[in-house]
C-alpha cells in the first residue's frame, strides 16, 4: 500500500529531495508524503539524513534540488532532536513553552497535562529530566494547535518503558486532534504500532509502506533484520542494491550471485 | 560635588543600566567573545572618525557593525572555528585601529583614554549620547524582547514558530555596537564587555525570570558605576579599570555569599 491510496489530503510533500553538505551526498532523490491525521515514521540508522530530510521539510534547510509543498495555512509543531538551554537562562517550564505566543496558564497546564508533564509548570527547564523534557517538547508543540507535528528522535533519553508510553502518547494526540505527524526514529520495533507509515531512509528511500509490510520487505531487513531486537547495535547491511563510487544505487542483478555487500554503517 | 563627577556619575549610570540589560543575553547566547571583538574593534571606529571627521559615536557603531556582518559571514563559510574567528576579528581590528591612530596627531587622540575610558572627561554632549542611545537601546530590546529570547533558547525552533531570526538577529547586534559606542567613553574598548557581562553573571544567582535578571544586571552595574568612582576618588585610581574592578567585587562577594538552601516556588 503506498501513499496515493490515501484519501485524505496531502499537509506536507517532499520530492526529488538532494542534499550534500562538503561534498558529501546526504540526500538523494529523496520523496515523502505526510497527509492529514496520517502518522509518518522516517527510519534509519545514524547519518541516514533523518534530521536532513526534516528541517527540509520544515524550511530550516534549502535542498539543493528537489521541492518542499506545505498545504497552505498549515501551522507545524516542532519539536527538536537537540535544545541546549544555557543555565544561566532563568527560564521555568511555564516560560519555554510559551516563547512564541502568550497562552494562559490554565492552558499551558491543560497541555502539560495532556503529555503527563504538568508537575514540572514551574520547574527550571535546566533541571528536569530527559524524559520529562521529551514531555515538555512535545506540550510545547500542541501549544502551537498544530496541523503537522514535526517530532525528531521523540523518545531520545527516555527508558523502554517510557519509549513506548510515548509513542502510544502521540498516536493518541493524533487520534484527538486528528493532525499529522512526522517523526524520526532509528528503530522500527517501538514504532510500529503508533505509525501508518514507515519510511526506510538511508541517504535515499530504501523502502516505505505500512510497518508490517516495511518490516518484511528485503531492503528493510538488509537494514535492520539481523538486528531488529539489539537497537543500536551495529547495522548488517545487507542490500537489495550497492552503492557505486559516486554513492548511486547500483542494484545487484539476479545473476549477481554471493554478492554481499560487506559494508556496514554505523549504528 | 564637582561638576565633572555629576557628568561622570550620570554617564557611567546610564552606559551600566543600558549594559547590563543587552548584556544578559550577551551571557544567555554566550557571546562574550563576540561582544568582545566587537568592542576591540570601535577602537578603529574611533581613528577613522577622527581621520574623516564624522562624530565618534557614528564612526564606531559603523565598524562595529561591518565586522558583526563580516563575522556572520565567515561562521557560514564554517572555514575555522568561531572562538578562531573572533580571535582573528579581533585583533585584527584593535591592530588597525592602532595603525590608523598613527596617522592622526597625538594631541587629537589620547590612545589610553579610548583604551580603558575617561569618565571623568564626560562632556554634556556625551551625555545627550548616553541617555538618547540607551533609550534607543531599551526601547528597542523591550520591542524584540521576546522574539530575542525565543531566537536565544534555540534559533531552529523559533524560525519554525515564525520568528524572523535573521532579523531579530542583526537587530541584536546593532544594539550592541550602539551600547559599545557610547560605553566607549565610560571603559574603553579594552573593558566595555566586563560591563555586559560582570553583572549580568552577578544577577544570575538573584533572578528567577529573564525579567529580573535584566533589571538586577542593569542595577548591579550601577553599583559598580557608583562604588568604581567613589574608590578611584578616594585612592586615585584610573576611573574604567576602577569601575570594572568593582564589578568584579561585587560578583566575588555574590558567589561567595551562601546559596539559600531548597528552591522557594516561583511566582
Amino acid at each position: 500500500m503506498t501513499a496515493d491510496s490515501h484519501q485524505a489530503a496531502i499537509l506536507a510533500e517532499a520530492s526529488g529531495v538532494d542534499v550534500a553538505f562538503g561534498g558529501r551526498q546526504v540526500l538523494a532523490g529523496v520523496d515523502l508524503a505526510v497527509h492529514e491525521g496520517e502518522i509518518v515514521t522516517l527510519i534509519g540508522p545514524n547519518g541516514a539524513g533523518k534530521s536532513t530530510l526534516v528541517r527540509v521539510v520544515l524550511g530550516l534547510l534549502r535542498p539543493l534540488r528537489g521541492s518542499v509543498f506545505l498545504r497552505a495555512g498549515t501551522r507545524i509543531g516542532y519539536a527538536p532532536q537537540h535544545v541546549a538551554i544555557d543555565r544561566t537562562l532563568p527560564l521555568t517550564v511555564r516560560r519555554f513553552v510559551s516563547l512564541s505566543g502568550a497562552p494562559a496558564r490554565a492552558t499551558i497546564l491543560a497541555a502539560l497535562d495532556e503529555v503527563g508533564a504538568a508537575r514540572v509548570i514551574d520547574s527550571p527547564v535546566q533541571d528536569i529530566s530527559g524524559g520529562e523534557f521529551r514531555r515538555v517538547l512535545l506540550a510545547r508543540a500542541l501549544l502551537r494547535e498544530p496541523d503537522l507535528l514535526v517530532l525528531d528522535e521523540p523518545v531520545q533519553g527516555v527508558d523502554m518503558t517510557g519509549q513506548a508510553e510515548l509513542f502510544e502518547l502521540i498516536s493518541e494526540i493524533r487520534r484527538r486532534r486528528g493532525c499529522g505527524v512526522l517523526m524520526v526514529s532509528h528503530d522500527l520495533h517501538l514504532v510500529m504500532a503508533a505509525t501508518d507509515q514507515v519510511v526506510c531512509l538511508n541517504s535515499h528511500v530504501c523502502c516505505t509502506g505500512h510497518p508490517e509490510a516495511v518490516s518484511r520487505h528485503p531492503a528493510y531487513l538488509a537494514l535492520f533484520g539481523p538486528r531488529v531486537a539489539a537497537e543500536l547495535a551495529l547495522y548488517a547491511h545487507r542490500h537489495d542494491h550497492r552503492h557505486d563510487a559516486a554513492g548511486k544505487v547500483v542494484p545487484i542483478g539476479s545473476g549477481d550471485t554471493g554478492s554481499e555487500d560487506g559494508g556496514r554503517a554505523r549504528g | 560635588m564637582d561638576d565633572f563627577l555629576v557628568r561622570a556619575l550620570l554617564g557611567g549610570l546610564g552606559v551600566a543600566a543600558v549594559a547590563g540589560a543587552l548584556g544578559c543575553f550577551v551571557v544567555w547566547r554566550r557571546m562574550a567573545y563576540f561582544g568582545d571583538a566587537l568592542a576591540h574593534s570601535a577602537l578603529l571606529g574611533v581613528a577613522l572618525g577622527i581621520l574623516l571627521n564624522v562624530e565618534l559615536s557614528a564612526g564606531v557603531i559603523v565598524v562595529c557593525v561591518l565586522l558583526a556582518l563580516i563575522l556572520v559571514a565567515l561562521q557560514r563559510l564554517r572555514l575555522l572555528a568561531s572562538d578562531t574567528l573572533l580571535g582573528i576579528l579581533a585583533h585584527s581590528a584593535l591592530a588597525l585601529g592602532l595603525v590608523a591612530a598613527a596617522f592622526i596627531a597625538p594631541m587629537r587622540f589620547d590612545l589610553l583614554s579610548y583604551l580603558f575610558g575617561d569618565i571623568l572627561a564626560v562632556t554634556v554632549t556625551d551625555l545627550y549620547w548616553i541617555y538618547g542611545g540607551g533609550m534607543v537601546v531599551l526601547a528597542v530590546l523591550a520591542a524584540i524582547w521576546r522574539p530575542l529570547l525565543a531566537i536565544t533558547v534555540d534559533e531552529e525552533l523559533a524560525q519554525v514558530d515564525g520568528v524572523p531570526v535573521v532579523a531579530v538577529r542583526l537587530a541584536f547586534m546593532l544594539l550592541i555596537a550602539v551600547v559599545i559606542a557610547i560605553a566607549l567613553k565610560i571603559v574603553g574598548v579594552l573593558l566595555i564587555t566586563s560591563l555586559m557581562i560582570i553583572p549580568a553573571a552577578t544577577a544570575r544567582r538573584l533572578a528567577r525570570t529573564p525579567e529580573q535578571m535584566a533589571v538586577y544586571a542593569g542595577l548591579i552595574g550601577c553599583l559598580a558605576v557608583a562604588g568604581g568612582l567613589a574608590g578611584s576618588l578616594a585612592w586615585d585610581t584610573p576611573s574604567g579599570p576602577s569601575v570594572v574592578v568593582a564589578a568584579a567585587l561585587i560578583f566575588t562577594l555574590s558567589a561567595l555569599a551562601p546559596r539559600r538552601r531548597g528552591r522557594a516556588p516561583l511566582p
